[in-house]
């Protein structure tokens, strides 16, 4: 009892201490960066979760790229369940000589089985929940179609052969949820109206979709019917399966923003470690006083640890509020690629800050605490008598072992955490060292240069590890921050400078084999080339060398996911002139009725697939086998189509198949492309450009809000600085008292100041430009092949910007000594 | 004479400490003893271990050799906390830096040693000694915010809220001037009177030595009966 009514009267006062103030805003900054990432990912998922349930507008879906045969609708009828019908695929809508990619999804009656439709009358109309689908004749669409073709409620839109009125806006369709990210409007009509468009025919690229829903027993009596009998080329869909994909995709992200929010943490955790040294330096007085006044070792600690335990959960209360104040700014960056509002946050990421707090807490001022408790009383006579310093290991390992903790709760897996952890000890330990040396180099031109030069120099040199910690806390923000905006551009203008300067810009799927003649003479007189058009099948690999594979047989999820799905297969007697043979050879004329195959050799690594190796393809329910006869290499910047896997003509002839090709439209022929739709309105045009626009702008997104949650990693290096400063605080009030009492003017004093901070931050965006320019040239030669240029905006904004920041921070934080008059200093001396 | 039955006894203590220079010693084969309620004063220029004695006589520190009894117990059987235990509420203590906690009023200050002595109403008693010292309107206030004068009166009642049998008293006027000196020490010796509490005063302040029933001078390491 003693030791907490103890530990609360003095945490009252603890507020006052500068140095506690310091470690709970480190705190609370980890806590925050940490909480805020933890509500927005929270949010994310639990979108996902309802999302899951909500987009299959059922209690199953069955879906494939082929119809889905009648006896399973049959048997849910005999069961009693409801079922629907949702045929989906991109197309093109004309409205007067605008064409605009949308993705088609024609519904039976009764659709959803689950969830809602809702719609309005006029865009900005009063909402109602549809009880029908859209009437023969009608299509409702997606609010950014009305946008983008300048269109209102009432008008006429063109689809395939067909003409329909838009008769309805849509708010909310739970079954479109399962798109969360938003690549093209969407169009929903009843799917009786789909003959009359003519833009489905069995080659076509379409998705459908049997959708059923009842009661949980009737339900459950169909999912053990249909275990035995489901085909492979059709996938069944409940809540806990729904979109694996986009659930790894913004699995990754998450854990990515998880750990960016880490680094932040680990910044902030040398200012942790740095007030908690001065509090313990500062608190050796009161120790002292207490042992002399007989209370034992075992009270002090207690009372030291309640109040820190206090002061933690103190800043990591705050934190959690600004987290969750933060979080807002998050979402708002990047809710705009989910179709339905992001629901509230749940109550794990409150658990996720406060223990984020403790745990850096803990790791970062237990080992000098512990020393408290050995504090002499006879300090209270010979003020001399400091606490023993803690050892280097004990503090490094304390503090290893709560980033390892942190970091294995953030990843989630040990292997991972590990990964991290050691990657970034490595990191810092490099900066460390080049920190060190830069330093090191200073010291030597200080004997060269004038009096404010040399103290302002000296102060670097005056603690070469503080000054080293707060370089690399600088330079890993900035280098972040560099990364993410001038590296981020400068590679992706590199890449797009490596596409050819008429390179195709539009592509044409779904061609009909009728139409390849009458398309090539339109291309021909409208573009003055006709294009190479290639015959275009889905199939799925079912087994090498005879033996069946499935996902299970792999590894490699990438692997996984292309045995999963079907993939584009091709036939062609002649290699495209953009491919490459590398091990093989291509077939022969007498051997094209051989079944041969040709596979890019980037897929065949992935499957382990070898020359000479025998392929099995289910395509539209055959099955069709042949050898590996030569490997490829693929220039898929080419913008031509080009395929993973091409056969020789006779082993694919006789089978169904659509077409594709590409060609370049030039800016301001605009008018080509809704000639085109009119006069084949199966064919679907994919605007490359737009979609290049559309990456440009989500990747733009995608990094602000790393960028953001980077803002907080700066925020630290700030910190540190500031720590750094308050840890010399002592020694640079007396320094700037004698300066200022032999004579050296004020602004002189505050001009050495600028000096020492500028070239403290000069030195952090150096080595932050290097590490993002090796960073930028490892990406650019090893992910992308590109030829990267060193960027000289990169080094002037990275080491001009840290310099002016830091030495701005660094005067603006030293400024109460410079000006305070130095009697009172010296006085108290 | 020299009893072990004593509130503070020594016999044959030495303390030195090895220093770069070679070893340095502060206190040679020093005996002292201390009867209940007496008043020793021991004199010394500065650095010449007044305080280093105290500290040791008081268990703040270890004796290189020799044997410390306070209230008869050996202090080198004694573990630090052992040591803590036997000062809690019979030793009070004041100093020439006051050594007051800064992060408390001056009233949480003076029930410090009470509560750690394990009274159950530490604050009428400590309400009680600050107004011995004149600082009932001074209850609520942090050290920062008082005079040195009022700080070493807060020291004071700290020191007698306990109804110590003993005080050690280092150097109480040094960080004073005269008239707030004279006051402190007249306020020391009164209320000492009162409580009837053993007295150990380092000083080299001959005037406030001389109110105490012996004085003694420490000098070369050696500890001498002052004239």
């Amino acid at each position: 009892m003693i030791a907490i009514s103890f530990a609360l009267r003095l945490f009252r006062r603890d507020w006052r201490n500068s140095e506690l103030r310091l470690l709970a805003i480190s705190l609370m900054l980890s806590v925050t960066a940490v909480t805020a990432v933890g509500f927005f990912t929270d949010r994310v998922g639990q979108a996902m979760e309802l999302q899951a349930g909500e987009s299959l507008a059922a209690d199953l879906v069955l879906s494939s790229h082929d119809p889905i045969p009648d006896s399973y609708r049959e048997k849910a009828h005999a069961l009693d369940l409801k079922t629907a019908e949702v045929l989906g695929f991109p197309s093109a809508v004309l409205h007067g000589d605008r064409t605009q990619l949308v993705m088609v999804k024609a519904v039976s009656p009764g659709y959803p089985l689950r969830g809602e439709l809702r719609i309005r009358a006029a865009a900005g109309g009063a909402e109602r929940i549809a009880q029908k689908i859209p009437q023969a004749g009608e299509i409702w669409a997606d609010p950014r179609l009305l946008a983008a073709l300048d269109l209102t409620t009432g008008g006429r839109l063109s689809l395939g052969e067909r003409e329909f009125l838009l008769s309805g806006v849509i708010s909310r369709d739970t079954g479109e949820a399962s798109n969360m990210f938003r690549l093209g409007p969407s169009v929903l009509l009843a799917l009786t109206d789909i003959p009359s468009t003519g833009l489905v025919t069995p080659a076509s690229r379409v998705h459908h979709r049997l959708l059923i829903a009842g009661d949980q027993a009737e339900i459950a009596a169909y999912r053990s019917w249909i275990e035995t009998h489901l085909d492979e080329n059709i996938r069944l869909s409940d809540m806990s399966n729904a979109r694996p994909a986009l659930r790894n995709a913004l699995d990754r992200g998450s854990r990515f923003l998880g750990l960016a929010a880490l680094v932040t943490v680990l910044i902030a955790s040398a200012a942790v470690a740095l007030s908690s040294r001065r509090f313990v330096e500062r608190q050796a007085d009161a120790s002292a006083i207490l042992r002399c006044l007989g209370a034992s070792r075992a009270l002090l600690l207690k009372v030291l640890l309640i109040r820190l335990l206090l002061l933690a959960l103190t800043a990591s209360l705050f934190g959690i509020l600004l987290g969750f104040a933060a979080q807002f700014v998050l979402a708002a960056l990047v809710g705009e690629w989910f179709t339905a509002e992001l629901p509230a946050p749940g109550p794990l990421p409150l658990a996720i800050g406060a223990g984020t707090g403790l745990i850096t807490l803990l790791g970062f001022t237990l080992p000098p605490v512990f020393r408290l408790g050995s504090v002499s009383p006879l300090r209270v006579l010979r003020r001399d008598l400091n606490v023993a310093p803690t050892a280097s290991w004990i503090l490094a390992l304390c503090a290893v072992a709560a980033m390892g903790l942190l970091m294995l709760w953030q990843a989630g897996e040990f292997k991972l955490a590990l990964l991290v952890l050691l990657g970034t000890l490595l990191t810092l330990a490099l900066l460390l060292s080049v920190a060190w040396v830069m330093v090191a180099i200073l010291t030597p031109l200080r004997h060269h240069s004038n009096a404010i030069w040399r103290y302002g120099l000296a102060g670097l040199a005056r603690s070469p590890v503080m000054t080293s910690l707060q370089m690399a806390g600088f330079g890993l923000g900035i280098m972040a921050l560099l990364l993410l905006t001038l590296v981020r551009v400068d590679l992706l203008d590199t890449w797009e400078r490596t596409i050819p300067a008429q390179a195709p810009n539009q592509f044409l799927i779904n061609i009909q084999p009728d139409s390849v003649a009458p398309l090539q003479q339109f291309l021909a007189r409208r573009t003055g080339g006709g294009g190479d058009i290639y015959p275009m099948l889905r199939a799925r690999l079912t087994a090498v060398n005879d033996r069946s594979i499935s996902p299970e047989s792999y590894q490699n999820k990438d692997a996984q996911r292309l045995v999963e799905r079907e993939f584009n297969l091709s036939h062609a007697k002649s290699m495209q002139p953009d491919n490459r043979v590398v091990s093989g050879r291509w077939w022969r004329d007498d051997e094209l009725d051989e079944p041969l195959f040709s596979v890019e050799q980037g897929l065949a690594k992935k499957l382990g697939i070898q020359l000479d190796d025998r392929l099995t393809f289910d395509l539209a329910g055959s099955r069709i086998s042949g050898r590996v006869s030569n490997l490829r290499s693929v220039r898929w910047d080419s913008f031509r189509p080009n395929f993973f896997v091409i056969a020789t003509p006779g082993l694919l002839r006789d089978y169904p198949t659509s077409f594709i090709t590409s060609f370049y439209l030039q800016p301001g022929n605009e008018k080509l492309v809704s000639d085109l739709v009119r006069n084949f309105p199966e064919v679907t045009v994919i605007d490359v450009s737009a979609l290049l626009q559309q990456i440009r702008e989500i990747m733009a997104r995608g990094s602000i809000a790393v960028e953001y949650v980077f803002l907080f990693t700066l925020a630290a290096g700030l910190l540190v600085l500031y720590a750094g400063i308050q840890a010399s605080r002592e020694h640079r009030r007396q320094e700037s008292a004698i300066l200022r009492t032999l004579g050296l003017k004020r602004s002189r004093l505050l001009l050495a100041t600028a000096i020492e901070f500028m070239v403290l931050g000069l030195l952090a965006g150096a080595l932050a430009s290097l590490c993002a320019s090796i960073t930028g040239w490892v990406i650019a030669d090893e992910l992308f092949a590109l030829a990267y240029r060193v960027n000289p905006w990169l080094w002037l904004a990275g080491t001009l910007g840290g310099g002016i920041g830091v030495a701005v921070a660094g005067v603006a934080a030293t400024y109460p000594f410079a000006v305070r008059p130095p009697l009172h200093t010296l006085r108290e001396a | 004479m020299v009893t072990d039955s004593n509130p503070v006894f020594a016999r044959r203590l030495s303390k030195n400490i090895d220093a770069p220079a070679g070893r340095i010693d502060i206190l040679q084969d020093v005996n002292f003893e201390l009867a209940a309620g007496e008043a020793v004063a021991i004199l010394g220029a500065s650095g010449s271990g007044k305080s280093t004695l105290l500290g040791l006589l008081a268990g703040l520190d270890d004796a290189s050799s020799g044997e410390i009894r306070l209230f008869g117990e050996d202090l080198g059987e004694l573990d630090e906390d052992g040591r803590a235990a036997l000062r809690a509420g019979r030793v009070g203590f004041v100093f020439q830096s006051f050594q007051l906690l800064p992060g408390m009023t001056a009233l949480e200050n003076v029930m410090l040693p009470l509560e750690l002595a394990g009274e159950s109403k530490p604050r009428p008693i400590a309400e009680a000694a600050l107004s011995q010292v004149e600082l009932s309107q001074r209850l609520h206030h942090y050290p920062g915010q008082l005079s040195g004068g009022e700080q070493q009166r807060v020291a004071i009642a700290r020191a007698f809220a306990t109804q110590p049998l003993l005080l050690f008293a280092d150097e109480p006027t040094g960080s004073l001037d005269q008239a707030t000196g004279r006051r402190i020490s007249e306020l020391i010796f009164q209320l000492r009177q009162q409580s009837d509490a053993g007295l150990l005063l380092v000083t080299h302040d001959a005037h406030l030595a001389a109110r105490c029933d012996r004085r003694m001078l420490l000098e070369n390491g050696r500890l001498e009966t002052a004239v």
